[in-house]
Protein backbone atom coordinates (compact mmCIF):
# COMPACT_ATOMS: atom_id res chain seq x y z
CA UNK A 1 0.00 0.00 0.00
CA UNK A 2 1.67 3.21 -1.19
CA UNK A 3 2.72 5.65 1.92
CA UNK A 4 3.42 9.41 2.51
CA UNK A 5 7.40 10.29 2.53
CA UNK A 6 6.90 11.41 5.70
CA UNK A 7 5.29 8.15 7.37
CA UNK A 8 8.11 6.07 5.31
CA UNK A 9 10.60 8.36 6.90
CA UNK A 10 9.15 7.76 10.59
CA UNK A 11 8.99 4.04 10.02
CA UNK A 12 12.82 3.70 8.67
CA UNK A 13 13.40 5.58 11.99
CA UNK A 14 11.77 2.91 14.41
CA UNK A 15 13.43 -0.08 12.06
CA UNK A 16 16.82 2.14 13.41
CA UNK A 17 15.95 2.12 17.24
CA UNK A 18 14.71 -1.50 17.11
CA UNK A 19 17.84 -2.45 15.91
CA UNK A 20 20.26 -0.66 18.19
CA UNK A 21 17.22 -2.30 21.06
CA UNK A 22 18.10 -5.58 19.18
CA UNK A 23 21.80 -5.08 19.62
CA UNK A 24 21.70 -3.85 23.51
CA UNK A 25 24.46 -3.73 25.37
CA UNK A 26 28.09 -5.17 25.10
CA UNK A 27 26.59 -7.99 22.44
CA UNK A 28 27.85 -7.49 18.97
CA UNK A 29 25.68 -7.14 16.33
CA UNK A 30 26.23 -5.72 12.44
CA UNK A 31 24.55 -2.17 13.54
CA UNK A 32 26.01 -0.22 10.46
CA UNK A 33 25.32 -2.40 7.25
CA UNK A 34 21.64 -2.60 8.90
CA UNK A 35 20.94 1.10 9.45
CA UNK A 36 22.38 1.59 5.93
CA UNK A 37 19.46 0.15 4.43
CA UNK A 38 16.55 1.49 6.58
CA UNK A 39 15.30 3.66 4.52
CA UNK A 40 15.08 0.90 1.37
CA UNK A 41 13.64 -1.60 3.57
CA UNK A 42 11.49 0.99 5.15
CA UNK A 43 10.17 2.02 1.31
CA UNK A 44 9.88 -1.74 0.38
CA UNK A 45 8.21 -3.55 3.11
CA UNK A 46 5.75 -0.47 3.92
CA UNK A 47 5.38 1.32 0.61
CA UNK A 48 6.20 -0.44 -2.29
CA UNK A 49 6.15 -4.26 -2.10
CA UNK A 50 3.05 -6.54 -2.58
CA UNK A 51 2.70 -8.71 0.78
CA UNK A 52 0.03 -9.60 3.31
CA UNK A 53 2.02 -10.45 6.88
CA UNK A 54 -0.87 -12.57 7.82
CA UNK A 55 -0.38 -14.90 4.60
CA UNK A 56 3.30 -14.43 4.22
CA UNK A 57 3.34 -17.78 1.65
CA UNK A 58 1.02 -15.73 -0.56
CA UNK A 59 2.26 -16.77 -3.96
CA UNK A 60 2.01 -13.87 -5.60
CA UNK A 61 3.70 -11.61 -3.25
CA UNK A 62 6.52 -9.74 -3.85
CA UNK A 63 9.91 -11.51 -2.80
CA UNK A 64 12.81 -9.38 -0.77
CA UNK A 65 16.09 -10.80 -0.04
CA UNK A 66 19.37 -10.12 1.63
CA UNK A 67 21.90 -10.82 -0.11
CA UNK A 68 24.07 -9.30 3.16
CA UNK A 69 22.58 -11.85 5.62
CA UNK A 70 24.52 -10.21 7.97
CA UNK A 71 21.98 -6.98 7.83
CA UNK A 72 18.94 -9.56 9.04
CA UNK A 73 18.01 -7.04 12.06
CA UNK A 74 16.73 -4.58 9.88
CA UNK A 75 14.53 -6.90 7.62
CA UNK A 76 13.53 -9.04 11.29
CA UNK A 77 12.90 -5.16 12.18
CA UNK A 78 10.19 -4.40 9.14
CA UNK A 79 8.89 -7.40 9.47
CA UNK A 80 7.71 -7.70 13.13
CA UNK A 81 6.82 -3.87 12.45
CA UNK A 82 4.60 -5.74 9.80
CA UNK A 83 2.88 -8.24 11.90
CA UNK A 84 4.81 -11.58 10.92
CA UNK A 85 5.47 -12.08 13.98
CA UNK A 86 5.30 -10.54 17.54
CA UNK A 87 7.71 -7.92 18.03
CA UNK A 88 8.90 -9.09 21.71
CA UNK A 89 10.80 -11.96 19.01
CA UNK A 90 13.29 -8.75 18.49
CA UNK A 91 14.39 -8.98 22.42
CA UNK A 92 15.43 -12.60 21.70
CA UNK A 93 17.77 -12.38 18.89
CA UNK A 94 20.53 -14.56 18.48
CA UNK A 95 19.66 -16.65 21.37
CA UNK A 96 19.66 -20.03 21.44
CA UNK A 97 16.51 -21.60 20.21
CA UNK A 98 15.19 -18.31 19.05
CA UNK A 99 13.40 -17.98 15.76
CA UNK A 100 15.81 -15.00 14.88
CA UNK A 101 19.38 -16.18 13.42
CA UNK A 102 22.16 -13.89 13.46
CA UNK A 103 21.75 -14.81 9.60
CA UNK A 104 18.50 -14.97 7.53
CA UNK A 105 16.39 -18.23 8.00
CA UNK A 106 13.62 -19.13 5.72
CA UNK A 107 12.57 -22.37 7.92
CA UNK A 108 13.01 -20.22 11.26
CA UNK A 109 11.08 -17.13 10.85
CA UNK A 110 7.64 -15.91 8.91
CA UNK A 111 8.49 -13.29 5.66
CA UNK A 112 12.33 -14.55 5.55
CA UNK A 113 12.91 -15.88 1.90
CA UNK A 114 16.06 -17.75 1.87
CA UNK A 115 19.11 -18.69 3.62
CA UNK A 116 21.52 -15.83 2.97
CA UNK A 117 24.66 -14.70 4.29
CA UNK A 118 27.51 -16.93 3.03
CA UNK A 119 28.42 -13.72 0.77
CA UNK A 120 27.39 -13.60 -2.99
CA UNK A 121 24.98 -16.63 -2.93
CA UNK A 122 22.03 -14.12 -2.49
CA UNK A 123 21.97 -12.64 -6.30
CA UNK A 124 21.55 -16.35 -7.67
CA UNK A 125 18.95 -17.24 -5.49
CA UNK A 126 17.13 -14.37 -6.48
CA UNK A 127 17.28 -14.87 -9.77
CA UNK A 128 16.86 -18.54 -9.78
CA UNK A 129 13.30 -17.35 -7.67
CA UNK A 130 12.19 -14.90 -10.56
CA UNK A 131 12.96 -17.57 -13.05
CA UNK A 132 10.50 -19.93 -11.67
CA UNK A 133 8.10 -17.28 -10.44
CA UNK A 134 7.89 -16.94 -14.40
CA UNK A 135 7.59 -20.10 -15.36
CA UNK A 136 4.29 -19.96 -13.88
CA UNK A 137 3.37 -16.63 -15.15
CA UNK A 138 3.68 -15.27 -11.60
CA UNK A 139 4.05 -11.19 -11.87
CA UNK A 140 5.71 -11.29 -8.39
CA UNK A 141 8.71 -9.29 -8.03
CA UNK A 142 12.21 -10.25 -6.53
CA UNK A 143 14.43 -7.71 -4.92
CA UNK A 144 17.49 -8.12 -3.51
CA UNK A 145 20.19 -6.22 -1.37
CA UNK A 146 23.97 -6.56 -2.20
CA UNK A 147 26.76 -5.12 -0.09
CA UNK A 148 29.38 -3.34 -2.11
CA UNK A 149 32.06 -5.22 -0.04
CA UNK A 150 30.19 -8.04 -1.10
CA UNK A 151 30.84 -7.89 -5.26
CA UNK A 152 34.34 -9.27 -4.73
CA UNK A 153 32.54 -12.50 -4.41
CA UNK A 154 32.62 -13.79 -8.29
CA UNK A 155 29.11 -15.79 -7.73
CA UNK A 156 27.92 -12.18 -8.11
CA UNK A 157 28.63 -11.95 -11.20
CA UNK A 158 28.11 -14.88 -12.33
CA UNK A 159 24.37 -14.45 -11.11
CA UNK A 160 24.09 -11.16 -12.77
CA UNK A 161 25.38 -12.57 -16.25
CA UNK A 162 22.67 -15.09 -15.44
CA UNK A 163 20.19 -12.69 -14.65
CA UNK A 164 20.90 -10.79 -17.74
CA UNK A 165 21.23 -14.11 -19.90
CA UNK A 166 17.62 -14.95 -18.74
CA UNK A 167 16.28 -11.29 -19.41
CA UNK A 168 14.90 -11.74 -15.52
CA UNK A 169 13.11 -8.36 -15.57
CA UNK A 170 10.90 -8.92 -12.14
CA UNK A 171 14.79 -9.48 -10.22
CA UNK A 172 15.73 -5.56 -8.92
CA UNK A 173 19.40 -5.49 -7.60
CA UNK A 174 19.94 -2.93 -5.13
CA UNK A 175 23.23 -1.83 -4.31
CA UNK A 176 24.25 -1.10 -0.50
CA UNK A 177 27.39 1.31 -1.43
CA UNK A 178 28.11 2.40 2.09
CA UNK A 179 31.66 2.32 1.47
CA UNK A 180 32.93 0.31 3.99
CA UNK A 181 33.44 -3.44 4.32
CA UNK A 182 34.44 -5.10 7.83
CA UNK A 183 38.13 -3.64 7.79
CA UNK A 184 37.53 -0.16 6.05
CA UNK A 185 36.55 1.64 3.31
CA UNK A 186 35.51 -0.67 0.13
CA UNK A 187 37.98 1.78 -2.21
CA UNK A 188 40.89 1.11 -0.13
CA UNK A 189 40.55 -2.93 0.56
CA UNK A 190 39.52 -3.92 -2.59
CA UNK A 191 38.73 -3.23 -6.76
CA UNK A 192 35.26 -2.56 -6.05
CA UNK A 193 34.96 0.42 -9.07
CA UNK A 194 33.38 1.18 -11.61
CA UNK A 195 30.24 -0.44 -10.48
CA UNK A 196 27.62 0.92 -12.68
CA UNK A 197 30.17 0.53 -15.90
CA UNK A 198 30.03 -3.32 -14.80
CA UNK A 199 26.59 -3.57 -14.02
CA UNK A 200 25.89 -2.17 -17.35
CA UNK A 201 28.22 -4.37 -19.23
CA UNK A 202 27.16 -7.21 -17.64
CA UNK A 203 23.53 -6.07 -18.82
CA UNK A 204 21.67 -4.58 -16.28
CA UNK A 205 19.55 -1.38 -16.54
CA UNK A 206 21.30 0.72 -13.62
CA UNK A 207 20.16 3.97 -12.10
CA UNK A 208 22.15 5.58 -9.19
CA UNK A 209 20.42 6.84 -6.29
CA UNK A 210 20.81 8.49 -2.57
CA UNK A 211 19.83 5.40 -0.59
CA UNK A 212 18.60 7.44 2.29
CA UNK A 213 16.32 10.38 0.11
CA UNK A 214 12.75 8.62 0.42
CA UNK A 215 11.62 10.22 -2.66
CA UNK A 216 14.81 8.83 -4.72
CA UNK A 217 13.89 5.74 -3.35
CA UNK A 218 10.24 5.32 -4.16
CA UNK A 219 10.81 6.35 -7.86
CA UNK A 220 13.85 3.93 -8.23
CA UNK A 221 11.38 1.39 -7.17
CA UNK A 222 8.98 2.05 -9.44
CA UNK A 223 11.48 2.75 -12.32
CA UNK A 224 12.90 -0.60 -11.50
CA UNK A 225 9.53 -2.84 -11.83
CA UNK A 226 8.76 -1.09 -15.12
CA UNK A 227 12.45 -2.00 -16.54
CA UNK A 228 11.61 -4.57 -19.53
CA UNK A 229 13.87 -7.09 -20.64
CA UNK A 230 16.48 -7.19 -18.78
CA UNK A 231 17.17 -6.91 -14.91
CA UNK A 232 17.40 -3.70 -12.74
CA UNK A 233 19.66 -2.37 -10.42
CA UNK A 234 19.59 0.17 -7.73
CA UNK A 235 23.04 1.57 -6.84
CA UNK A 236 21.83 3.35 -3.68
CA UNK A 237 24.70 5.41 -2.46
CA UNK A 238 24.38 5.18 1.67
CA UNK A 239 26.13 6.23 4.81
CA UNK A 240 26.99 2.82 6.99
CA UNK A 241 25.76 3.40 10.76
CA UNK A 242 23.17 5.78 9.24
CA UNK A 243 20.81 7.47 12.27
CA UNK A 244 23.26 6.63 15.13
CA UNK A 245 25.64 9.72 14.83
CA UNK A 246 28.88 7.90 16.36
CA UNK A 247 28.47 4.95 14.29
CA UNK A 248 28.39 6.56 10.64
CA UNK A 249 30.97 6.00 8.61
CA UNK A 250 32.53 3.94 11.44
CA UNK A 251 33.67 0.28 9.73
CA UNK A 252 34.65 -0.70 13.80
CA UNK A 253 30.29 -0.62 13.85
CA UNK A 254 29.99 -3.20 10.90
CA UNK A 255 29.48 -5.73 13.99
CA UNK A 256 30.46 -3.72 16.77
CA UNK A 257 29.40 -4.20 20.75
CA UNK A 258 27.53 -1.02 22.12
CA UNK A 259 28.69 0.85 25.44
CA UNK A 260 25.89 1.50 27.95
CA UNK A 261 26.52 5.14 27.17
CA UNK A 262 26.58 4.71 23.17
CA UNK A 263 23.44 2.49 23.85
CA UNK A 264 21.65 5.68 25.01
CA UNK A 265 22.90 8.10 22.87
CA UNK A 266 21.93 6.27 20.17
CA UNK A 267 18.51 5.80 21.15
CA UNK A 268 18.25 9.24 22.53
CA UNK A 269 19.81 10.25 18.73
CA UNK A 270 16.54 8.16 16.82
CA UNK A 271 13.97 8.99 19.20
CA UNK A 272 14.57 12.52 19.01
CA UNK A 273 14.13 12.44 15.44
CA UNK A 274 10.28 11.88 16.43
CA UNK A 275 8.18 14.93 14.85
CA UNK B 1 23.62 -59.94 -19.58
CA UNK B 2 22.22 -56.75 -20.97
CA UNK B 3 24.35 -53.30 -20.36
CA UNK B 4 23.39 -50.09 -20.30
CA UNK B 5 24.59 -46.54 -19.53
CA UNK B 6 23.47 -44.97 -15.96
CA UNK B 7 23.76 -41.19 -17.74
CA UNK B 8 21.35 -42.16 -20.82
CA UNK B 9 19.33 -43.48 -18.18
CA UNK B 10 18.96 -40.54 -15.92
CA UNK B 11 18.35 -38.92 -18.76
CA UNK B 12 15.23 -40.96 -20.18
CA UNK B 13 14.19 -41.25 -16.77
CA UNK B 14 13.97 -37.02 -15.97
CA UNK B 15 12.32 -36.86 -19.57
CA UNK B 16 9.78 -39.09 -18.21
CA UNK B 17 9.57 -37.47 -14.90
CA UNK B 18 8.96 -34.28 -16.88
CA UNK B 19 6.43 -35.06 -18.71
CA UNK B 20 4.33 -36.52 -15.40
CA UNK B 21 5.29 -33.18 -13.01
CA UNK B 22 5.34 -30.06 -15.06
CA UNK B 23 7.75 -28.98 -12.18
CA UNK B 24 10.46 -30.69 -12.44
CA UNK B 25 13.14 -28.24 -13.99
CA UNK B 26 16.68 -28.92 -15.23
CA UNK B 27 20.14 -26.96 -14.64
CA UNK B 28 23.47 -27.65 -17.10
CA UNK B 29 26.27 -26.27 -16.22
CA UNK B 30 27.89 -26.91 -20.32
CA UNK B 31 28.36 -30.86 -20.35
CA UNK B 32 24.82 -31.35 -21.20
CA UNK B 33 25.84 -33.56 -23.82
CA UNK B 34 28.06 -36.22 -20.87
CA UNK B 35 25.34 -36.00 -18.41
CA UNK B 36 22.65 -36.53 -20.95
CA UNK B 37 20.60 -33.40 -19.41
CA UNK B 38 20.53 -32.64 -23.10
CA UNK B 39 17.15 -35.02 -22.90
CA UNK B 40 15.24 -33.17 -20.68
CA UNK B 41 16.23 -29.44 -22.64
CA UNK B 42 15.38 -30.82 -25.81
CA UNK B 43 11.89 -32.23 -24.72
CA UNK B 44 11.15 -29.31 -22.38
CA UNK B 45 13.00 -26.06 -23.90
CA UNK B 46 11.66 -23.71 -21.65
CA UNK B 47 12.16 -25.48 -18.66
CA UNK B 48 16.36 -26.43 -19.09
CA UNK B 49 18.57 -23.58 -18.06
CA UNK B 50 22.01 -23.80 -19.34
CA UNK B 51 23.88 -21.56 -16.96
CA UNK B 52 27.14 -21.25 -18.10
CA UNK B 53 30.45 -22.91 -16.68
CA UNK B 54 29.40 -21.77 -13.52
CA UNK B 55 28.55 -24.00 -11.15
CA UNK B 56 28.70 -21.83 -8.03
CA UNK B 57 25.77 -19.64 -9.53
CA UNK B 58 23.68 -23.18 -10.68
CA UNK B 59 23.24 -24.32 -7.50
CA UNK B 60 22.15 -21.41 -5.53
CA UNK B 61 20.19 -20.43 -8.75
CA UNK B 62 18.40 -23.67 -8.32
CA UNK B 63 17.83 -23.03 -4.87
CA UNK B 64 15.75 -20.03 -6.18
CA UNK B 65 13.65 -22.30 -8.55
CA UNK B 66 12.73 -24.68 -5.57
CA UNK B 67 11.94 -21.72 -3.53
CA UNK B 68 9.63 -21.05 -5.91
CA UNK B 69 8.02 -24.08 -6.10
CA UNK B 70 10.08 -26.06 -8.61
CA UNK B 71 12.22 -29.45 -8.28
CA UNK B 72 15.37 -28.43 -9.77
CA UNK B 73 18.04 -31.33 -10.89
CA UNK B 74 21.29 -29.99 -11.45
CA UNK B 75 23.34 -32.01 -13.48
CA UNK B 76 27.01 -31.31 -14.26
CA UNK B 77 30.22 -33.71 -13.15
CA UNK B 78 30.38 -35.31 -9.65
CA UNK B 79 33.67 -33.33 -9.27
CA UNK B 80 32.19 -30.24 -9.75
CA UNK B 81 28.89 -30.58 -7.97
CA UNK B 82 30.21 -31.81 -4.46
CA UNK B 83 33.69 -29.77 -5.28
CA UNK B 84 33.20 -26.72 -6.45
CA UNK B 85 29.69 -25.92 -5.28
CA UNK B 86 29.92 -27.22 -1.84
CA UNK B 87 29.55 -23.96 -0.19
CA UNK B 88 26.54 -23.26 -2.23
CA UNK B 89 24.92 -27.08 -1.97
CA UNK B 90 25.28 -26.53 2.06
CA UNK B 91 24.40 -22.73 2.29
CA UNK B 92 22.06 -22.62 -0.99
CA UNK B 93 20.31 -24.83 -0.72
CA UNK B 94 20.99 -27.80 2.64
CA UNK B 95 20.49 -25.26 5.56
CA UNK B 96 17.25 -24.50 4.30
CA UNK B 97 16.30 -28.07 3.18
CA UNK B 98 15.14 -26.77 -0.60
CA UNK B 99 13.99 -29.23 -2.85
CA UNK B 100 17.22 -29.03 -5.27
CA UNK B 101 18.42 -32.88 -6.57
CA UNK B 102 22.34 -32.38 -7.45
CA UNK B 103 23.26 -34.78 -10.13
CA UNK B 104 26.67 -35.59 -9.79
CA UNK B 105 27.73 -37.54 -12.98
CA UNK B 106 30.77 -38.70 -14.06
CA UNK B 107 31.87 -40.07 -10.39
CA UNK B 108 34.28 -42.26 -8.76
CA UNK B 109 37.28 -42.68 -11.62
CA UNK B 110 34.72 -43.25 -14.48
CA UNK B 111 35.79 -40.24 -16.40
CA UNK B 112 39.07 -42.52 -16.56
CA UNK B 113 41.10 -40.49 -19.82
CA UNK B 114 40.60 -36.58 -17.59
CA UNK B 115 42.83 -37.91 -14.62
CA UNK B 116 42.56 -36.03 -11.10
CA UNK B 117 40.70 -32.80 -11.72
CA UNK B 118 37.74 -34.85 -13.28
CA UNK B 119 37.44 -37.90 -11.03
CA UNK B 120 35.60 -37.44 -7.84
CA UNK B 121 36.96 -39.52 -4.73
CA UNK B 122 35.71 -37.58 -2.17
CA UNK B 123 32.31 -36.28 -3.12
CA UNK B 124 30.23 -39.17 -0.53
CA UNK B 125 31.90 -37.48 2.02
CA UNK B 126 31.86 -34.10 1.26
CA UNK B 127 27.77 -34.89 0.44
CA UNK B 128 27.49 -37.11 3.60
CA UNK B 129 28.54 -34.65 6.12
CA UNK B 130 26.07 -32.40 5.14
CA UNK B 131 23.13 -32.38 7.31
CA UNK B 132 19.16 -32.85 5.64
CA UNK B 133 21.26 -34.23 2.56
CA UNK B 134 20.03 -37.61 1.50
CA UNK B 135 23.19 -39.27 -1.14
CA UNK B 136 22.25 -42.36 -2.90
CA UNK B 137 24.85 -44.15 -5.12
CA UNK B 138 23.33 -46.52 -7.29
CA UNK B 139 24.85 -49.98 -8.88
CA UNK B 140 23.25 -49.91 -12.57
CA UNK B 141 20.76 -48.48 -15.05
CA UNK B 142 17.44 -49.76 -13.69
CA UNK B 143 18.37 -49.06 -10.52
CA UNK B 144 19.55 -45.25 -11.49
CA UNK B 145 16.47 -45.15 -12.62
CA UNK B 146 14.33 -45.71 -9.80
CA UNK B 147 16.66 -43.60 -7.68
CA UNK B 148 15.80 -40.53 -10.27
CA UNK B 149 12.11 -41.18 -9.75
CA UNK B 150 12.48 -41.64 -5.88
CA UNK B 151 14.67 -38.05 -5.47
CA UNK B 152 12.08 -36.30 -7.01
CA UNK B 153 9.44 -37.96 -5.11
CA UNK B 154 11.58 -36.96 -1.81
CA UNK B 155 10.86 -32.87 -0.35
CA UNK B 156 14.44 -32.20 0.28
CA UNK B 157 18.11 -32.37 -1.29
CA UNK B 158 19.15 -35.28 -2.53
CA UNK B 159 22.89 -36.36 -3.62
CA UNK B 160 22.88 -38.45 -6.88
CA UNK B 161 26.03 -39.67 -7.65
CA UNK B 162 26.16 -41.84 -11.48
CA UNK B 163 28.39 -43.62 -13.38
CA UNK B 164 29.69 -42.35 -16.88
CA UNK B 165 30.45 -46.08 -17.89
CA UNK B 166 28.11 -48.48 -19.49
CA UNK B 167 27.01 -51.08 -16.45
CA UNK B 168 26.03 -54.74 -16.79
CA UNK B 169 22.41 -54.76 -15.51
CA UNK B 170 22.04 -56.17 -11.68
CA UNK B 171 18.59 -55.23 -11.26
CA UNK B 172 15.58 -55.84 -13.30
CA UNK B 173 13.38 -53.24 -15.00
CA UNK B 174 11.23 -51.32 -12.55
CA UNK B 175 12.55 -52.71 -9.59
CA UNK B 176 11.29 -51.93 -6.15
CA UNK B 177 13.41 -49.75 -4.73
CA UNK B 178 13.58 -48.27 -0.81
CA UNK B 179 16.09 -45.28 0.07
CA UNK B 180 18.09 -46.59 2.85
CA UNK B 181 17.84 -49.77 2.98
CA UNK B 182 20.26 -52.51 1.99
CA UNK B 183 19.58 -54.89 -0.63
CA UNK B 184 20.73 -58.87 -0.54
CA UNK B 185 22.20 -59.15 -4.38
CA UNK B 186 23.74 -62.81 -3.44
CA UNK B 187 23.82 -65.40 -0.09
CA UNK B 188 26.47 -65.99 1.45
CA UNK B 189 28.22 -67.35 4.70
CA UNK B 190 32.29 -66.07 5.21
CA UNK B 191 31.93 -62.30 4.95
CA UNK B 192 29.61 -59.65 4.54
CA UNK B 193 30.30 -57.54 1.50
CA UNK B 194 28.56 -54.56 1.48
CA UNK B 195 29.24 -52.05 -1.45
CA UNK B 196 27.72 -48.88 -3.00
CA UNK B 197 27.49 -47.47 -6.45
CA UNK B 198 29.16 -49.51 -9.31
CA UNK B 199 31.13 -51.13 -6.59
CA UNK B 200 28.29 -54.09 -6.50
CA UNK B 201 30.01 -55.47 -10.13
CA UNK B 202 33.14 -56.34 -8.44
CA UNK B 203 31.81 -57.91 -5.11
CA UNK B 204 29.33 -60.04 -7.08
CA UNK B 205 32.28 -61.33 -9.48
CA UNK B 206 34.68 -62.18 -6.70
CA UNK B 207 31.96 -64.28 -5.43
CA UNK B 208 31.50 -65.99 -8.36
CA UNK B 209 35.83 -66.11 -8.47
CA UNK B 210 35.72 -67.68 -4.53
CA UNK B 211 33.35 -70.26 -4.91
CA UNK B 212 35.13 -73.14 -6.25
CA UNK B 213 37.66 -72.11 -3.52
CA UNK B 214 34.94 -72.54 -0.86
CA UNK B 215 34.92 -69.19 0.41
CA UNK B 216 31.03 -67.72 0.34
CA UNK B 217 30.82 -63.97 0.19
CA UNK B 218 27.16 -62.77 1.26
CA UNK B 219 26.96 -59.67 -1.08
CA UNK B 220 24.73 -56.63 0.08
CA UNK B 221 24.70 -53.54 -2.33
CA UNK B 222 23.80 -50.26 0.18
CA UNK B 223 21.42 -47.82 -2.52
CA UNK B 224 23.44 -45.13 -0.53
CA UNK B 225 24.74 -43.84 2.51
CA UNK B 226 22.21 -41.73 3.91
CA UNK B 227 20.11 -42.23 5.43
CA UNK B 228 21.04 -46.09 5.86
CA UNK B 229 18.95 -48.84 8.08
CA UNK B 230 21.98 -49.09 10.56
CA UNK B 231 19.96 -52.23 11.96
CA UNK B 232 19.29 -53.82 9.06
CA UNK B 233 23.02 -53.62 7.84
CA UNK B 234 23.97 -54.96 10.75
CA UNK B 235 21.80 -57.78 10.52
CA UNK B 236 23.54 -58.58 7.36
CA UNK B 237 26.93 -59.14 8.72
CA UNK B 238 25.16 -61.92 11.87
CA UNK B 239 27.79 -64.98 11.74
CA UNK B 240 30.11 -63.77 9.22
CA UNK B 241 33.87 -63.70 10.04
CA UNK B 242 34.25 -60.19 8.90
CA UNK B 243 32.91 -56.98 6.90
CA UNK B 244 34.41 -55.92 3.61
CA UNK B 245 33.50 -52.09 2.92
CA UNK B 246 33.78 -51.45 -1.52
CA UNK B 247 33.86 -48.16 -2.14
CA UNK B 248 34.90 -46.46 -5.39
CA UNK B 249 35.84 -43.64 -3.41
CA UNK B 250 38.57 -42.58 -0.62
CA UNK B 251 38.74 -44.63 3.20
CA UNK B 252 38.02 -41.17 4.26
CA UNK B 253 34.26 -40.12 5.07
CA UNK B 254 32.99 -42.63 3.28
CA UNK B 255 31.36 -46.28 3.26
CA UNK B 256 34.28 -47.85 5.50
CA UNK B 257 34.01 -45.43 8.17
CA UNK B 258 30.49 -45.43 7.93
CA UNK B 259 30.71 -49.53 8.56
CA UNK B 260 33.01 -48.63 11.28
CA UNK B 261 31.07 -46.77 13.05
CA UNK B 262 27.89 -48.86 13.19
CA UNK B 263 29.86 -51.67 13.47
CA UNK B 264 31.51 -50.26 16.78
CA UNK B 265 29.89 -52.40 19.04
CA UNK B 266 30.37 -55.48 17.34
CA UNK B 267 32.81 -57.99 17.76
CA UNK B 268 33.79 -58.20 13.98
CA UNK B 269 36.49 -56.42 11.81
CA UNK B 270 35.83 -53.86 8.99
CA UNK B 271 38.11 -53.70 6.32
CA UNK B 272 38.29 -51.51 3.21
CA UNK B 273 38.55 -51.79 -0.17
CA UNK B 274 38.61 -48.38 -1.35
CA UNK B 275 40.69 -45.92 -2.13
CA UNK B 276 43.93 -45.04 -0.08
CA UNK B 277 43.51 -41.49 0.47
CA UNK B 278 44.80 -40.77 -3.20
CA UNK B 279 43.60 -38.89 -6.17
CA UNK B 280 42.91 -40.64 -9.46
CA UNK B 281 45.06 -40.24 -12.52
CA UNK B 282 44.43 -40.63 -16.36
CA UNK B 283 44.18 -43.93 -17.96
CA UNK B 284 42.68 -45.92 -21.13
CA UNK B 285 39.63 -47.24 -19.43
CA UNK B 286 37.47 -47.06 -16.34
CA UNK B 287 38.82 -50.81 -15.69
CA UNK B 288 42.44 -50.43 -15.57
CA UNK B 289 42.02 -47.70 -12.92
CA UNK B 290 39.70 -49.85 -10.57
CA UNK B 291 42.19 -52.13 -10.96
CA UNK B 292 45.13 -50.07 -10.48
CA UNK B 293 43.39 -48.23 -6.68
CA UNK B 294 42.37 -52.54 -5.32
CA UNK B 295 38.87 -51.87 -6.62
CA UNK B 296 38.37 -55.27 -8.97
CA UNK B 297 37.12 -58.23 -8.23
CA UNK B 298 40.63 -59.67 -7.90
CA UNK B 299 41.61 -57.17 -5.03
CA UNK B 300 38.64 -58.13 -3.53
CA UNK B 301 38.97 -62.07 -3.50
CA UNK B 302 42.75 -61.36 -1.87
CA UNK B 303 41.19 -59.50 0.69
CA UNK B 304 38.57 -62.43 1.41
CA UNK B 305 41.53 -65.09 1.39
CA UNK B 306 43.35 -62.84 4.16
CA UNK B 307 39.90 -62.74 6.07
CA UNK B 308 39.03 -66.04 5.74
CA UNK B 309 42.55 -67.71 6.09
CA UNK B 310 42.77 -66.14 9.77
Amino acid sequence: MKQTIPYLQDKARQLRLDIVEMIGVGKAGHLGGSCSLADIVAALYFSHMKHDPKNPKMPERDRFLLSKGHAALVQYAALAECGYFDKAWLQNLKELGSPLQGHPDQRKTPGIEANTGSLGQGVSLAAGMAAGLRLDGNPAHVYVAVGDGELAEGQVWEALAAASWYRLDHLCVILDRNGLQATGKTDERFCLEPIAEKFRAFGLAVREIDGHDMDQILSALDWADSVAGQPAAIIAHTVKGKGVPFAENNASFHNGALTQAQFDEARQALEKAVG
Amino acid sequence: MKKQNQREAYGQALVQLGRENPNIVALEADLGNSTRSTLFGAAFPDRYFEMGIAEQNMVSFAGGLALAGKIPFVNTFAVFAAGRAYDQIRQSVATARLNVKIVGSSAGFSDFGDGATHQSVEDLALMSAIPNMTVLAPCDAPEAVQAVRAAAALDGPVYLRLCRNDLEDIFPEDVPYRIGEPVVLREGGDLAVFTTGIMAHAALEAARLLEPEGISLHVVHLPGLKPLNGEAVLAQAKGKRAVLACEEHTVRGGLTMLLCYLFRNEKIPVEPVAVMDAFGQSAHSHAELLAHYGLDAAAICEKARGLTAR
